[in-house]
């Protein structure tokens, strides 16, 4: 699917419909995530529509690239996207969070396209890194990618895992943060600051890359020279907006886990077109 | 019975080793304790299998889930501790939600950790991996059927717990003995009282049932080395026929084996019982003979509450007449 001429005209359009399609499906089920979905649109369409090796109709495609989603909350912004890729058909997004639905609150691996049921914070960097190594043994050569909220770095998980991606030299893991700068109780700053974080990452060993997040050409260029690096794992730092396209979300950790009424999504329906 | 003394884990070491050998999908992820649980046997025999995560336990748990979607059956391990308490969200969400093909083996369990104290000794794990769906627990009662335990959960799937000790035990079982997971074994027949034990437990249940056989009280002896899925058919075979259970266990008295037995009899045929346990308190530094005889999971300690359970069976007037 690495289609590397790809059209940025075009997923710039289908970013907006994808975040259309979150607020939506959030809308219909009365609960979840908007705040980090809306955040990592840029990032999830870069994985999935220019940088991945993957097969929607194939979905344990052995060769695959892997992606590990620790913010496992951000499921409006991960399964809206996977049907889109076709991964399943787009109306069954209209039982999200319902009984007896595969597309449960949080990332579940019963949806295809999906590897690894998380929910917890601080688990998806360690599972990633195990990925890694067993492709080594196989000799296999894909990526691990895994998505990690910026709160969930607080986590001493991720550092435990940070150590061992650069201890065992593991350069086919792609750790991408979402680094919003929001998280449920406000600001990360203000509830227990992260910076120097690049600096963190460098210090541990890792290949540590800056891009702004809703800018596909820097992602683009920060994921190829991920793929390209050798002997250490590479992290991207992606500066991203909580909220990202809908005024009265953006920056707000009130929309950390909310869905918007009938009212709140029209509002914010107006504003993505 | 053989009076040679082995550790269970030395038992799981060799085995690893073996089954290392068969199958090159059998991975260890440790977090710095390989040499006191044995999983150092393998790191010698194959090095390139051997992953260390460093002091780091929830590291280990989640690496071997990850190992275990690319078809490997990693082994991980510490004292049961570490792995279980700190390591609990990760065995729960990594390996039991996911269902993840991964074996989880804790040495160290149990009060005869001895003079490391309180610290290290693990009194909770049994509770702890019962509750979660999904996993398998196992605590052998011997070397020999710590090896057998250790090839059954490597060839089961799923996740699966192999609670091990320090302490050398009493070999009892012989090669040629049945191992089946959830399949309890009698050890000892008898008609007046059935004494469930496993691991450390089980030598002194034996000893408990020469004493009581003195005084004319004739007790049966299961080794239940499986906590979970628990032998219901051999619990209610053991109510009908006894009439009396007494449960010994290494580990504290809230949730453990005494609770899994309890929880099929209440449900299925009550009956007098009474629990050998650790009575919600922490341990202490000392030998590992002081510890059992201090926290009462000695022999006599048996033998006192199998005459309970006996008394209340005559006393009692019992639904089933």
């Amino acid at each position: 699917m690495s289609t590397k001429n790809i059209n940025i005209q075009v997923l710039r359009a289908k970013a907006v419909l994808i975040r259309r399609e979150i607020l939506e499906t959030l809308h219909r089920a009365g609960s979840g995530h908007p705040g980090g979905s809306l955040s990592a649109v840029e990032i999830l369409l870069s994985l999935y529509h220019y940088k991945m090796n993957h097969r929607p109709k194939d979905p344990k495609w052995e060769d695959r690239d892997r992606l590990i989603v620790s913010k496992g909350h951000i499921t409006p912004g991960v399964y809206v996207v996977l049907a889109d890729c076709g991964y399943f058909p787009k109306e069954e997004l209209q039982t999200f969070r319902k009984m007896n639905s595969r597309l449960q609150g949080h990332v579940h691996n019963k949806v295809p396209g999906v590897e690894f049921n998380t929910g917890s914070l601080g688990h998806g960097l360690s599972v990633a890194n195990g990925i890694a190594l067993g492709a080594r043994l196989l000799n296999k050569n894909f990526q691990a990618y895994c998505l990690l909220g910026d709160g969930e770095l607080q986590e001493g998980s991720i550092w435990e895992a940070a150590m061992a991606g650069a201890h065992y030299k593991l350069d086919r893991v792609c750790a991408i943060v979402d680094y919003n700068k929001v998280q449920e109780n406000g600001p990360v700053n203000t509830i227990k600051n992260l910076e120097p974080l690049i600096e963190k990452w460098r210090g541990f060993g890792w290949h540590a890359i800056e891009v702004d997040g809703h800018d596909f050409q820097q992602l683009f260029k920060a994921l190829d020279e991920a793929a390209d690096a050798r002997d250490r794992p590479s992290v991207i730092i992606a500066h991203t907006i909580k909220g990202k396209g809908v005024s009265f979300m953006e920056g707000d950790h009130k929309w950390h886990g909310k869905a918007p009424n009938a009212e709140q999504l029209n509002k914010a329906l107006e504003q993505l077109k | 019975m053989n009076t040679t003394l082995i550790a269970t884990r030395d038992g799981f070491g060799e085995e690893l080793v073996r089954l290392g050998k068969s199958s090159d999908r059998i991975v260890v992820v440790s977090a710095d304790l390989e040499d006191a649980t044995r999983a150092e046997y393998f790191k010698t025999a194959f090095p390139g299998r051997f992953f260390s995560m460093g002091i780091a336990e929830q590291d280990m748990v989640g690496t071997a889930a990850g190992l275990s979607l690319m078809g490997f059956i990693p082994f991980i391990n510490s004292f049961a501790v570490f792995l279980t308490n700190r390591a609990y969200d990760m065995l729960r969400m990594d390996l039991c939600y996911n269902n993840c093909n991964v074996k989880v083996i804790c040495s160290h369990a149990g009060l005869t950790v001895g003079e490391d104290g309180a610290s290290a000794q693990c009194l909770e794990d049994l509770a702890l991996m019962r509750v979660l769906p999904n996993m398998v627990v196992i605590c052998p009662v011997d070397t020999i059927e710590a090896q057998k335990a250790t090839r059954a959960i490597a060839a089961a799937k799923g996740p699966m717990y192999l609670r091990t000790g320090r302490a050398p035990l009493p070999v009892l079982t012989k090669e040629s003995d049945p191992f089946r997971i959830g399949k309890a074994n009698v050890l000892r027949e008898g008609k007046d009282v059935t004494i469930f034990g496993c691991g450390t437990m089980v030598s002194e249940a034996l000893q408990a049932a020469e004493t009581l056989g003195k005084e004319k009280i004739s007790a049966r002896v299961v080794n239940m080395h499986t906590i979970k899925p628990i032998d219901e058919d051999m619990i209610i075979r053991c109510a009908k026929e006894t009439g009396a259970i007494v449960s010994a266990e290494e580990h504290q008295i809230n949730g453990g084996l005494g609770s899994a037995i309890a929880e099929v009899l209440v449900r299925q045929y009550p009956v007098p019982m009474e629990m050998v346990a650790v009575r919600d308190t922490f341990g202490e530094s000392g030998s590992p003979q002081e510890l059992l005889k201090a926290y009462h999971l000695k022999d006599v300690d048996i033998v006192t509450a199998a005459k309970k359970a006996i008394k209340r069976k005559r006393q009692e007037v019992t639904p089933h007449g």
